[in-house]
């Protein structure tokens, strides 16, 4: 009897999607049947579910390069991400989304441009820090991953003095009456939010779904596989794998590193720009400092390990954390009211799950 | 208890690891005072034996062993290194276990400080008593003294050099109460030759105090300076034990070797190469290579096109490193010259550009990328160098997956690798098939010179066959120049054309697979004197 269980399809399939998965996938569930039951509205927050997993999906995705360049998990995307509110910092200073003669064409197509603008500048401010950044950890194999994130929280301090000595004078970005360096929350509600989650934008019921910020999500997905499945793409994963292995076919993997540490940099600063434009604001000073575990955290509930992660492993895995954020703050706030059980629930699930796949890791440090 | 004359006597001593058989009834008798020399190729059986006399924990978890062991003609039950311990069985390791941070005498006591009670080691325990450095300082000055190594007690072992480290070690043995056999496990591999003339006297002396020694070498021309007896080992078999004084050098080459030259490769094609030593494919001149432990040390040697020139040599002594610095794998210097063109020995996969394909002897580590698929394996070095498998999307180019796998069948069916489909994880496969797909690989890539480094290691005798026939066919047929590194010379001499005898680091001498086992014993024990080696 029991042979028959455990040599059967089902068991096969889920014992290939792992214990974790089914546990977290379970507890999704069990707080979508929560919400149904506490009649807190199931479609609004399934709708809500969705809109979290576009918001963080890039950031996630962003873990990808790094982990399959064999720098591993890249706690320091946080480096990214404030080249991201750079780059969105500056496309506001400029004013684009207000520009006459491109409000003249037509008003979406101006915030569309705002946004782009805010991307490409974004971009090209990661890939040059990125570069240093990559440089950085080729010096210290076999311990990225302590390293990536005391870089991330430095650059976060080094940032919090940038952003109340760089010389903005828009309105929307500083302190009122007078006062200095940019504001704790900076709105873009003048600029860009919804700059692609309006695009296709459908409600059915109380369900919201922000269907170009799903489309921008995947086809950034898509530029990652695509990616991985060029020339660049196959030798970086190769040295992930299996550095010796990639020398021996004539690769550089200090190159390879490098390009998998920028790429990852830039999809953070695209990553928290869409995160932002949905949000519809852009949180300065701390509030990225834990965006490197969340999206670590993320990848890993998919399944991804510090040495292997895929672009499956960042939809389920990012779907999965996202809907437990969303379904558990309502659900969590009825059940116990006037605690901050979601928070705390956000930190328990976020750091075990990195303790748990860096504890089944095997030996770990490079073959170099 | 009746007078024995054998301080340690292990009688028809067998063991096997998982049905393999390693050890088939050796004997070993040892005399006090006595240096004792214990030979054989690797894989011969030595460290197996010794670690049945360490009461090594791989020994007792994997079955135990059959045969008895003796000391001072009394049955010995050794289960634990601690049990050799007691016995008064000592080691001095290859590889030094010595704290940097220490000073002499404190490498020296480790383990078995002199203390003397205090009052908070009366409260808690013996664990908190106080060193008595001065106690400690004398018996490691008199242990030192014993080898007679110059050194004072209270430096510290960190940057003295390796020379003085062996002594350490050595005098960390000695200094044990009770010590009656000490074993020398390739002392000499590490050290300058001025410093193993230094190690074989202290050996001497420390002889000559009634400790006996069993001396594990592969250079006869120590041997036959230190040693009063030996015991040859070959294929895990007790061959000989015989007295130096009435042996010689060719003779203990000879032992070492063995009459066991068969056929592994039948010649079906006919050969109708022309070798000439004009046209040479690979030229190296003075060619060092520094790779940890198997480092080339200056190399002159014309691999002509066409040839298939076999390296061989001990473990150790340098063979391996020769193809891994042209890949490019360890930094190497000197001049190699590809068809006329120099290689730059400096930039990664330049020896790749110049159509030459390597397979490594570290399957797993480096020859293989053990979770990817077979496919992937087959076709990655290819793609990489020759941007084969590619197919163009606009200005892009992507993965081909269509001809990639049909290239991966192709090969599959070609080297009969056993696998149920191109997309299975090449870590799953057996040895054989993991080395079919390292070759496959290095096909691939279409190269005019070949360098296969361990082709048969750990595979099976079946596999063995089909890998070096595939090598002779590849030859025969396209004129590839294969280079083969291996360890074991049975299969050279049956495939090659030339073997080039390596050893420390240079090339001893270069033989043709008829010749004597005697000259190929010579060759690899370091006392070849005739040939292009001078004498230093």
């Amino acid at each position: 009897m029991t042979e028959s269980i455990t040599n059967s399809r089902v068991f096969k399939g889920l014992a290939k999607f792992g214990l974790p998965r089914i546990i977290i996938a379970a507890f999704f569930l069990l707080l979508l049947f929560g919400t149904a039951v506490l009649d807190l509205g199931v479609t609004s927050a399934l709708g809500n579910c969705i809109s979290r997993w576009g918001m963080y999906g890039i950031l996630a995705l962003a873990m990808v390069p790094s982990v399959q360049c064999g720098v591993g998990l890249n706690f320091g995307i946080s480096l990214g991400i404030t080249t991201g509110l750079l780059g969105g910092l500056i496309s506001i200073q400029l004013d684009i989304a207000n520009n006459p003669a491109l409000v003249a064409i037509s008003p979406t197509f101006a915030v569309l441009a705002a946004f782009l603008a805010a991307i490409l500048m974004a971009c090209f401010f990661a890939a040059v820090l990125g570069y240093f950044y990559g440089l950085l950890l080729n010096q210290v194999k076999g311990s990225e991953m302590t390293v990536t994130t005391y870089i991330g929280f430095s650059m976060i301090a080094f940032m919090n003095i940038m952003w109340t000595v760089l010389p903005f004078k828009s309105g929307t970005l500083i302190y009122p009456n007078a006062g200095r360096g940019i504001r704790n929350q900076v709105s873009l509600d003048s600029s860009y939010k919804g700059a692609i989650s309006n695009i296709l934008k459908f409600k059915i019921g109380s369900m919201t779904v922000s269907t170009g910020l799903i489309l921008f999500f995947l086809f950034m997905c898509l530029i990652v596989w695509l990616f991985m499945r060029s020339k660049t793409g196959l030798a970086m994963s190769a040295v992930g794998a299996n550095p010796m292995f990639a020398r021996a076919a004539g690769i550089n993997t200090n190159k390879m590193r490098l390009v998998g540490t920028m790429f990852s940099t830039v999809l953070a600063a695209v990553g928290i720009i869409t995160y932002s434009q949905e949000y519809g604001f852009f949180q300065m000073y701390n509030a990225p400092q834990m965006m490197g575990f969340i999206s670590a955290a993320a990848v890993l509930i998919g399944g991804a390990s510090p040495k292997r992660a895929t672009i499956f492993n960042v939809l389920l895995g990012t779907f999965l954390f996202q809907g437990i954020m969303a379904l558990g703050l309502p659900v969590a706030n009825q059940l116990f009211p006037g605690t901050s059980l979601s928070e705390i629930l956000r930190i328990l699930i976020s750091n075990g799950i990195i303790l748990y796949a860096l504890a089944q890791t095997k030996g770990g440090g490079s073959r170099e | 208890m009746e007078k024995t004359e054998y301080v340690l006597k292990m009688d028809n001593i067998a063991k096997q690891y998982y049905g393999n058989r390693v050890l088939k009834g050796v004997d070993l008798a040892i005399k006090p005072g006595e240096i004792h020399a214990l030979m054989g190729e690797n894989g011969a059986g030595k460290s197996t034996l010794m670690n049945i006399l360490f009461g090594m924990p791989v020994i007792h978890s994997t079955g135990g062993f059959e045969g008895t062991v003796e000391i001072m003609g009394q049955p010995a039950n050794i289960d634990s290194p601690i049990k050799a311990m007691d016995y008064g069985i000592g080691m001095v390791h290859q590889e030094f276990m010595l704290i940097p941070g220490f000073t002499v005498a404190e490498n020296i006591k480790i383990g078995r400080e002199i203390t003397t009670p205090n009052l908070l080691s009366r409260i808690i325990g013996p664990t908190l008593e106080t060193l008595d450095f001065e106690a400690m300082s004398r018996d490691a000055r008199k242990a030192l003294k014993t080898i007679g190594l110059q050194i004072e007690d209270y430096i510290k072992v960190a940057g003295l050099p390796v020379g003085y480290m062996q002594f350490i070690e050595i005098a960390r043995e000695i200094d044990k109460t009770g010590i009656k056999l000490l074993v020398f496990d390739e002392p000499t591999a590490v050290l300058a030759e001025s410093e193993a003339e230094r190690l074989l006297e202290a050996m001497r002396v420390i002889a000559d105090q009634g400790i006996a020694i069993i001396f594990i070498t592969h250079r006869l021309d120590e041997v036959m300076a230190v040693a009063d007896s030996m015991t040859v080992l070959r294929d895990g078999e007790f061959v000989a034990r015989k007295e130096i004084k009435d042996t010689s050098v060719v003779d203990i080459a000879e032992l070492m070797i063995g009459r066991k030259v068969e056929k592994l490769v039948e010649e079906e094609d006919e050969d109708n190469r022309v070798l000439s030593d004009e046209n040479v494919a690979i030229q190296l001149r003075d060619y060092k290579v520094d790779m940890q432990g198997e480092r080339v040390k200056g190399i002159d040697l014309d691999i002509r096109r066409g040839e298939i020139l076999g390296i061989g040599g001990l473990a150790g002594q340098g063979k391996l490193g020769i193809p891994n610095g042209i890949m490019g794998l360890y930094p190497a210097a000197g001049t190699v010259t590809v068809n006329g063109q120099v290689l730059n020995l400096d930039k990664l996969g330049e020896a790749l550009r110049h159509k030459i394909a390597f397979v490594s002897e570290d399957r797993r580590g480096v020859g293989l990328l053990l979770e990817e698929s077979i496919e992937q394996n087959i076709v990655f070095s290819a793609l990489q160098t020759n941007n084969r498998f590619l197919k163009k999307v606009a200005w892009m180019q992507f993965y081909d997956h269509k001809s990639a796998g049909r290239h991966a069948n192709d090969m599959i069916g070609q080297l009969d690798i056993r696998c149920r489909s191109s997309r299975q994880p090449a870590g799953r496969l057996s040895g054989g098939n993991q080395q079919k797909v390292c070759l496959a690989r290095a096909l691939t890539l279409e190269p005019e010179i070949l360098f296969v480094s361990e082709p048969t290691r750990g595979i099976d005798i079946g596999a063995k066959k089909l890998v070096l026939e595939l090598l002779t066919k590849l030859n025969r047929e396209t004129g590839m120049t294969i280079i083969i590194v291996s360890s074991e010379l049975v299969e050279l001499r049956s495939i090659a054309d030339r073997i080039a005898i390596v050893s420390d680091g240079r090339l001893a001498c270069i033989l043709k697979p008829d010749d004597s086992d005697a000259n190929f014993g010579l060759a690899m024990s370091g006392a070849w004197k005739k040939g292009g080696e001078e004498e230093s």
